[in-house]
């Protein structure tokens, strides 16, 4: 069984990040950038799944810039056993992301796609559903425990307030949530092993997709300071402010 | 213009959160909803009666189908020609269902929208809040999810809706439905709680940490913790308010002994009341707390609690 | 733990550091030595994540390296136009007059304002397309000697051991590099560096190293005060006499400013905190104006190494050299270290070719190349300057300097020495002054918290504690009871904090906050904190600009 897993090249979760002084955007020249934490997950649960003797083969994708090579590196050193960068330099949008996918389902065959619930950056949360809608595959998003048997999967997902178990006859598209596993670091061994792994570059236009964004982005601004409020002296006006004035309880 | 709403129920009563995704739509045209799941038919009689709907579509469902992305993208799909927006509050069931829909429609969906500039215009946070975009849409239609803490809620009394049957399509049939299981806690949870009651350093040890508890309860709160109270432990992880935890926005967030690093800052600072107790007066979290009280939480919190009871 | 497990690499040369001096060394290898395989590991998040410095850089090593740096676009954009060095007081500055004359030392006519790490992650790149192998986020943790006493490489650290020392789920093994040599350019106060010089004595007879520590902020200002170009230096104010620092303030880029402080580690008053004689200097009319309305972007402290030629130590060994600033080539006066740094590691590569082709132990020919070079005439010529500081204090020391440069044009026929390292010269608790520091105002001076926030420092929280107290009884007697805390003071980063002060004074160690300065491997009053390194990829990550 072939699984096919999709990964993001952003600024690292541990930045914080800034916005530039013009307003167009989130500064990214100079900044640490990784690999999407939650596609991170989706890469582990796909060695978990080869290890388990599920998988035969990992195929790691990016679609970015040249630099995304780099997260692609990683997906092989955590042990995909080859990768595809598609390479662009335009914002990428879960729409046409969803279809570069699509094009690639379709010339790869995998049985399952495994994608990080969202991307830390533009934080959308949608290309795992739109791929699968796109595909008219059955969905199991937010996963927090996958079981493959019998050409079906499985999942147990994160609802408000709980957890829902759905199974899914294959192929389907499953998109992977902070639970779902620890991931494993890359070590440097396999990163060195990495090297030397296949990567097949191709552009979203040798797929037939347009990646014309349909958002166009006005500004990007800080958002607002909060200001400092009233310092009381006892928590009897606390709780008359907080029922009266403020009305909260 | 006329706004479709997917409305979220919990056991036929509607949430807050949907009534608040209502009042966004307001904003951009006439409103019919949407209501699907187990007890459709209770939570359409609640969503006729917000002030404001005009129609409300129900889905009555047996067998489990409704609570499946599929079908439900689907019919949304399938409705979305009467409609120039489609929203939702932005709730997992939401965010499983929405972008699916739009993949059909061939839109781009914009999720977590915060503010309404025009029809096609709207302000949404990225990089979990530490920035805002303003973002234009090209699409005919619009997919939207609205975070309902920067939309007060329509009232939930007071209409009058018609009441129409809509029947799912059959989906692609590669999904089941197995079970559903609710978390047995009292407490609501950390990232959709009403009222949040974090402790930091100050609570001192994992001992005087559980002193938040009653507090907690009076006010059907959750707990939370700063990145001090954590790293301390004081209480596990799944607690952690800040960046690079848990990024909430209750209405009511109550900050004890926390001194308010940015980090922690980052992570509730979008809460409609900040109150903090803290013994140095030159904390930063008063910076950003409307109310704040200098001096010992350790006698404070006895003093709140008994204030809130006095109160009823 | 995992001897058994450990998977090794062979290569011929392996750089354990990215900075200046790895990545020169590591480029000319494989221009002198094409066939030499190179592996170099960083233990930053990735190349350039731990670099710091002001900087100005003069380009004299980088135009021997990459003559063509210019048409294949080093980040040095920023030429140095104007000058100033301003002696401060308490609400007032004078400009040093005459400036080339008094400092020539500090005449920066041809040089230029850049970020040290942009020029690293520069230098990243060309270092690749030679074919050096990089890997970032892998720390050095462990030298490796053969029976005969040779330096046969190093390993990684383990990576996912818990707080515990037990492995964890996600435990990887570390991995050993062996080579035929290995050169240490951790910069400044390297942790296997100062196990190779225990190893081999290499300190035997040369001064102790003295150390000062800069911390530095960058900032973006308002586009009508930037004046790209401009660099300032301060002395004087708010140091007093006995203590050696000041402040930098460089333009440069899209209305960048570098802003820093730098404290001689040989401070004695073990109230002074350098963090907020940093933050309190920002206030100075001098500098004031700059910040109003501008906003801190990166936040981040490294030690440096000041003690000059003097002490340097022997920089080979069998199997190795020590290049850049864990050697201690920082030009203090000129208070540069990347030229010097980098040709260090230019030098120590052409001889460990040179050893490679002949199958020597030792590269020791990199002692005489820096004889030969400009490198050695460049510091023997400063060598009494940042040591008259300490002998006459901050006066009699500018007094010196400037006779030194004027008269004796650097060619005194004494040398002066650094006595004491510097834990011991710290005063007790009881008879030094107090400091008054004021509040941070939070939009020009900051409180450590928040400041920390901005380095983006972040270290596994899972892990053992990489700063070592070696005995914890000693906290109490010694840094509490005479000097009361002075690590809680010195460093940046609100690492260390004193818990439970009036009852029970214990010491806390917030090791997720370290910024790798090293400061409490060098200042602990009795050597009680060893700094080791922690899991890769923790620590800060600097960005571009800084």
């Amino acid at each position: 069984m072939k699984v096919l897993v999709p990964v993001k090249r952003v600024i690292d979760y541990n930045i914080k990040p800034r916005v530039k002084a013009d307003g167009s955007g989130v500064e990214t020249a100079g900044v640490k950038m990784s690999m999407n934490p939650f596609d991170e997950i989706a890469v582990e649960e796909a060695v978990r799944l080869k290890e388990k003797g599920v998988v035969s083969e990992i195929i790691a994708v990016s679609i970015g810039e040249a630099k995304a090579q780099d997260t692609l590196r990683t997906a092989m050193a955590m042990g995909a056993d080859r990768s595809i960068l598609v390479e662009t330099d335009v914002v990428t949008e879960p729409l046409a992301v969803a279809k570069v996918l699509k094009a690639l389902v379709e010339k790869e065959k995998p049985d399952l796609v495994i994608l990080g619930k969202q991307a830390i950056d533009d934080d959308m949360n949608a290309t795992g559903q739109m791929l699968a809608g796109l595909l008219d595959r059955p969905q199991a998003t937010f996963a927090s425990k996958v079981d493959v048997a019998d050409g079906a999967v499985t999942v147990t997902r994160e609802i408000d307030g709980g957890a829902q178990t759905i199974k899914l006859a294959l192929p389907a598209i499953i998109t992977a949530d902070l639970r779902l596993n620890e991931p494993r670091y890359a070590s440097l061994p396999n990163i060195m092993k990495a090297r030397k792994k296949p990567m097949e570059k191709i552009t979203p236009a040798d797929l037939g997709v347009d990646m014309t964004p349909r958002l166009s982005v006005i500004s990007v601004a800080e958002p607002p300071e909060r200001k400092a409020g009233i310092k009381l002296d006892s928590a009897a006006e606390l709780v008359s402010r907080l029922r009266n004035e403020a009305k909260v309880i | 213009m006329t706004v479709l709403v997917f409305l979220d129920h919990e056991g036929g009563v509607i949430r807050q959160a949907s009534r608040s995704a209502i009042a966004a739509a307001n904003r951009l045209g006439d409103v019919d909803v949407l209501v699907t799941g187990p007890d459709a038919a209770a939570a359409a009689k609640s969503a006729a009666a917000i002030p404001g709907v005009k129609k409300v579509l129900q889905v009555t469902d047996t067998t489990g189908s409704s609570e499946l992305a599929e079908p439900v993208a689907a019919l949304l799909a399938q409705l979305a020609d009467g409609y120039t927006h489609i929203l939702a509050t932005s709730s997992a069931t939401a965010k499983n269902v929405l972008p699916r829909a739009a993949a059909l429609l061939d839109v781009q969906p914009i999720p977590d929208i915060v503010a309404i500039n025009d029809a096609d215009t709207f302000v949404r946070p990225i990089y979990a809040g530490s920035a805002l975009a303003t973002v234009k849409s090209a699409d005919a239609k619009k997919v939207i999810t609205v975070r309902a803490s920067s939309f007060e809620p329509v009232a939930a009394e007071g209409g009058n809706a018609v009441i129409e049957d809509v029947a799912l399509p059959a989906g692609p049939g590669g999904s089941t439905f197995v079970s559903t299981e609710l978390s047995k806690s009292e407490r609501p949870e950390l990232e959709s709680a009403r009222v949040v009651v974090s402790g930091g350093n100050g609570m001192q040890n994992e001992e005087n940490f559980k002193l938040l508890e009653p507090l907690a309860d009076r006010l059907g709160a959750a707990i939370g913790a700063s990145r001090a109270a954590v790293d301390k432990g004081f209480v596990s992880n799944e607690y952690q308010v800040g960046q690079t935890g848990k990024i909430v926005a209750p209405e009511l967030y109550i900050a004890m002994g926390i001194s308010g690093a940015i980090q922690h800052l980052a992570g509730m600072k979008d809460s409609k009341v900040i109150v903090a107790v803290n013994k140095d007066p030159e904390a930063p979290i008063f910076q950003v707390a409307d109310y704040g009280i200098v001096g010992d939480l350790f006698t404070i919190l006895p003093q709140l609690e008994a204030e809130l009871d006095k109160a009823g | 733990m995992s001897e058994t497990t450990r998977e090794t690499m062979e290569f011929d040369v392996v750089i354990v550091g990215g900075g200046p001096s790895g990545l020169a060394a590591a480029i000319r290898l494989r221009q002198v030595a094409p066939d030499a395989s190179v592996c170099l590991i960083e233990k930053g998040s990735e190349i350039g994540a731990h670099i710091l410095s002001g900087a100005v850089i003069e380009p004299r090593a980088l135009e021997e390296l990459l003559p063509h740096w210019r048409e294949e676009g080093a980040p040095l954009n920023t030429p140095v136009t104007e000058e100033q060095m301003l002696y401060l007081t308490r609400k007032g500055s004078l400009e040093v007059p005459f400036l080339d004359r008094v400092m020539p030392h500090m005449s920066n006519h041809g040089n230029y304002i850049t970020s040290l790490g942009d020029l690293c992650r520069w230098l990243a790149g060309r270092a690749e397309e030679l074919g050096v192998e990089i890997y970032p986020g892998f720390a050095g943790a462990e030298v490796l000697v053969d029976d005969g006493g040779r330096v046969i490489g190093v390993a990684t650290g383990d990576m996912g051991v818990g707080r515990d020392g037990q492995p964890g789920d996600n435990y990887a093994p570390g991995m050993e590099l062996r080579a035929k040599y290995t050169l240490f350019a951790e910069g400044c106060r390297g942790s296997l560096t100062k196990q190779v010089t225990a190893m081999y004595n290499l300190r035997k007879g040369v001064d102790p190293q003295t150390y000062g520590l800069g911390i530095k902020e960058l900032w973006e200002i308002p586009k009508e005060m930037h004046r790209p170009g401009l660099v300032q230096h301060s002395f004087g104010w708010p140091l007093d006499d006995r203590t050696y620092g000041g402040a930098w303030m460089y333009h440069f880029g899209d209305n960048l400013v570098s802003y820093g402080f730098v404290v001689g580690l040989d401070y004695p008053n073990t109230w002074l905190s350098p963090f907020d004689e940093m933050q309190r200097v920002k206030l100075h009319p001098a500098f004031r104006p700059y910040f109003e309305g501008g906003r801190r972007i990166a936040y981040g402290a490294r030690a440096l190494s000041e003690g000059g030629i003097q002490s340097i130590p022997r920089l080979t060994f069998p199997g190795g050299a020590l290049i850049g600033d864990t050697a201690g080539f920082l030009n203090v006066p000129k208070i540069k270290g990347t030229h010097t740094a980098m040709k260090s590691g230019m030098l120590a590569a052409e001889a460990v070719a040179e050893a490679l082709a002949t199958n020597r132990a030792e590269p020791g020919s990199y002692t005489r190349r820096v004889r030969d070079s400009w490198l050695w005439p460049e510091l023997r010529g400063v060598r009494n300057i940042r040591p008259a500081f300490a002998k006459f204090g901050m006066k009699g020391g500018a007094l010196y300097s400037g006779i030194d440069a004027m008269l004796l044009r650097g060619r005194a026929p004494w040398t002066l020495h650094t006595r004491h390292a510097d834990n011991e010269v710290l005063e007790p608790a009881s008879i030094s002054p107090k400091i008054d520091y004021p509040k941070p105002d939070g939009k020009i001076t900051f409180d450590r918290l928040s400041s920390v926030f901005l380095s983006s420092t972040n270290h596994e929280e899972d892990q053992p504690v990489h700063l070592k107290v070696r005995n914890m009884s000693l906290w109490k007697t010694v840094n509490w009871d005479v000097f009361r805390a002075p690590e809680s003071r010195y460093c940046p980063a609100g690492v260390y904090e004193v818990a439970d002060e009036a009852t029970d004074p214990k010491l806390q160690i917030n090791a997720q906050n370290c910024v790798h300065c090293k400061t409490c491997d060098i200042k602990d009053p009795t050597q009680n904190i060893d700094w080791a390194t922690p899991e890769g990829a923790g620590g800060p990550n600097y960005p571009g600009g800084m």
